[in-house]
């Protein structure tokens, strides 16, 4: 009973300051509505740690928490209750959601302090939050679905948050609807399960999920589990709906840290590590899945390589990161695709948060060719920005090191996995170190090209405490699950990650696992590969961007049609434009026109017509002259009377 | 012999033709007629119409159902043409002559 007071209390505390936030939306104290809305998520903090301490102290094969709050909807076959469920997989991200979150909306007091609707800010950042609870904690894909397209609203509202610019506007409608494309998807596959195992529950789902791999491309499962993945693509902006997420940039920076990198965006992940043995079972899917990620994962970041906003650098970034952790599910590796949605939560909400300290401190400017040698005027947010690169190039004993070297070392060895997945992979871990310290060269580093009306200056304390906080943990958020090969020479650290995680994950079928062999050697090998090529294309870029300037520019110059694509994000929003949008606006344009206008319109005019020129004609009748009255009651009487006479 | 027995017998017949007759009159009076009075009077004609088939049934068949109907008829007539001779006299007093479209004002 206790546990369902805690989830209750974990759920509607963010509710709660939504409401309150929600009503006085006119206030423009950005004390008063900061505070409420901190508080509020972190009550949904604490929360979340008692449960995790409770979870703690159950045995391991039960370790499951449920509050059966309502029976929801209850029809035939389908029955759905308003359940949710604190197990291993949703009890990681309640830390990161709330953790996460709490410390942003620390940091949003600070940066958000000068505008106008700060309280209706707070407000849309509770109710995202509240949505997203609800998307990890449901028990059944409905529920889930509920929260899915509730962080899909808030991400709408927050992107278009300054909605009187009419891009930001767009952008916060380009978000929506691309990703109703994908829910569209996701609800054939809820479909598809339900008409397949008669349940959506995600327990009784995966307890049904067939022992013998699917081989058709046709099988139940193998559709299903595409259609749920098409719908993981939108929301976590994977191929090819993820042309969204770099739009959305245009909200204010801590929600692109809390939604748009850290965990709404993950929630495709979630969702498939939620349902893995009924994915483990489709393995055709699984290598749709596989290759996607990877295909992302390259592709975002080369146009990552050309990009001069600070955010729209993060933003492709935040899309490679993501194709990572799809690379990884769609491999076999749910445990370190988790592990890496959890290390990119803590990195890149520091450095998105980061970056806002930067256009804070520089009045709104987000292009690094106009900054440069900030690391003086901003100490902590450079040291903290730091942490976070060093985190996602994969410098060894850093959280993104364990993580990526992880899924690199799952794509090559597992027995889904492919060498090609393996080099896209490396060259993407090439490619991210690559453009991220060009980021921190052009940003922090060399020489300053800051306008000389602007005066950086370091934030307040609202928001470096959580750049240090976020600093901190991505550092050390690795140790908890160091890979086997390198436990070995840490002194047997165990991994504690995989041992959390083993009950809920399914491992690919035993007679698969058998048919590879893999050493020791081989590992340190790639890891030494990667790891090495990372950090030569760390210091190549580190030369380029802050002494050798002229190398870029003579390489851009001699390369300018793949400098070209790539500027133009491989021109894929026109393609969609030309291919897909256009045609479709023209053909809704001509429906319009031709069926509505003159078919259905014209139909109900004369519809209309016929009644009121009927009325007109019967009208006369009715004039409220008496005698006439008696006269069609005399006629009447004749007519009746003549009949009945002559019959 | 055809001719006395023409007029001197009176039948059912004639009553009922009597009886058509003044309902007829009374009906073309309510319809074209437009003073008040006359429409009113022209009631009063159709009412007692009826009242003579009633009585000529009565007489043919031997019994009274008829006659007692007729006084029920009679004492409805009184009584409506006492509401109907109210209202004559309220539009009277409203428009100062009592023509029948003045109730076309009651339309809504």
């Amino acid at each position: 009973m206790d546990h369902q007071i805690l989830i209750a209390v974990l759920l509607l505390s963010p509710l709660l300051g939504f409401l309150i936030n929600g009503f006085r939306f006119r206030s423009q104290s950005y004390v008063i509505a900061g505070t409420v809305a901190t508080l509020a998520v972190t009550v949904s903090f604490v929360c979340s740690i008692l449960l995790f301490i409770e979870l703690l102290a159950l045995p391991a094969e039960s370790r499951r928490i449920t509050a059966h709050f309502f029976e929801w909807i209850n029809l035939g076959d389908l029955n759905i209750n308003a359940a949710f469920v604190v197990d291993q997989i949703s009890s990681i991200m309640l830390l990161i959601i709330t953790g996460v979150g709490a410390l942003i909306h620390l940091f949003s007091i600070g940066y958000m302090h000068h505008d106008k609707g700060v309280t209706k800010y707070f407000s849309y950042l509770n109710f995202f939050v509240f949505n997203m609870l609800i998307l990890v904690l449901g028990d059944s894909l409905v529920t889930m679905f509920v929260g899915w397209e509730g962080v899909g609203l808030c991400s709408y509202l927050l992107i278009g948050f300054w909605f009187s610019d009419s891009a930001k506007a767009a952008a916060g409608m380009k978000a929506f609807i691309t990703n109703r494309v994908g829910d569209a998807a996701f609800l054939l596959g809820m479909f598809i399960l339900f008409m397949t195992f008669g349940t959506l529950n995600f327990y009784e789902l995966n307890a049904l999920a067939p022992t013998t791999m699917e081989a058709s491309w046709l099988g139940a499962v193998t559709l299903a589990t595409l259609m749920l993945f098409i719908g993981a693509t939108g929301k976590s902006a994977q191929i090819p709906l993820y042309v969204w997420l770099p739009d959305a940039m245009a909200g204010p920076t801590p929600v692109s840290a809390l939604i748009h990198a850290a965990t709404m965006v993950t929630a495709g992940v979630y969702m498939i590590i939620r349902l893995n043995p009924m994915f483990v079972a489709a393995p055709n899917t699984m290598m749709v899945i596989a290759i996607v990620g990877a295909a992302t994962a390259v592709m975002a970041a080369t146009i990552g390589v050309v990009q001069n906003d600070i955010k729209k650098v993060l933003a492709y970034s935040t899309v490679s990161q993501l194709g990572y952790m799809f690379l990884a599910v769609g491999v076999g590796a749910f445990g370190a695709g988790m592990m890496h949605l959890m290390t990119h939560a803590f990195f890149k909400a520091l450095m998105f948060l980061g970056s806002g300290s930067v256009i804070h401190a520089m009045h709104e400017e987000q292009d690094i060719r106009k900054m440069g040698g900030l690391r003086k005027y901003l100490p902590v947010t450079h040291f903290t920005f730091i942490l976070g690169w060093l985190a996602i190039i994969g410098f060894p004993f850093f959280s993104g090191f364990f993580s990526k070297d992880e899924i690199l070392w799952q794509s090559f060895s597992s027995p889904r996995g492919h060498t090609l997945l393996w080099v896209a992979g490396a060259l993407g871990a090439v490619l991210t170190a690559f453009y991220m310290t060009r980021l921190m060269a052009l940003t922090f580093w060399g020489k300053s090209r800051v306008d000389k009306n602007i005066h950086p200056h370091e934030s307040p304390w609202t928001m470096t405490v959580p750049l240090i906080i976020l600093g901190i943990l991505s550092v050390i958020s690795g140790f908890i699950g160091v890979p086997h090969a390198i436990a070995e020479f840490m002194g047997h650290i165990p991994n504690y990650w995989q041992q959390w995680l083993a009950p809920v994950i399914r491992p690919l079928p035993i007679e698969e696992l058998q048919s590879v062999t893999h050493t020791l050697s081989e590992e340190y090998m790639l890891m030494g590969i990667s790891v090495f090529l990372a950090m030569c294309s760390a210091i190549f870029a580190y030369v380029v961007y802050t002494k050798k300037k002229h190398i870029a520019e003579n390489t851009a110059q001699s390369l300018k049609p793949i400098y070209n694509l790539l500027d133009n994000k491989y021109y894929v929003d026109e393609i969609y434009f030309g291919a897909i949008i256009n045609p479709l606006v023209k053909q809704s344009r001509n429906l319009w026109y031709y069926i509505d206008v003159n078919v259905i319109d014209r139909m109900t005019h004369v519809a209309s017509d016929v009644a009121t020129n009927g009325g007109k004609l019967v009208k006369t009748l009715q004039n409220g002259n008496m005698q006439q009255y008696a006269m069609y009651v005399s006629l009447g009487l004749i007519i009746v009377l003549s009949y009945v006479l002559m019959r | 012999m055809l001719e006395t027995s023409m007029f001197s017998e009176i039948g059912l017949n004639h009553y009922l033709v009597l009886s058509a007759l003044l309902f007829t009159i009374g009906m073309a009076g309510i319809l074209l007629r437009r003073n008040l009075i006359v429409v009113l009077m022209s009631i009063e004609l159709m009412l007692n119409a009826v009242n003579i088939s009633f009585v000529a049934f009565s007489k043919y068949n031997m019994n009274s159902e008829g006659q007692v109907m007729v006084f029920f008829v009679m004492t409805i007539a009184a009584a409506e043409a006492a509401v109907g001779l109210a209202i004559i006299v309220s539009i009277f007093k409203r428009f100062k002559e009592v023509n029948i479209r003045f109730f076309e004002h009651l339309k809504g």
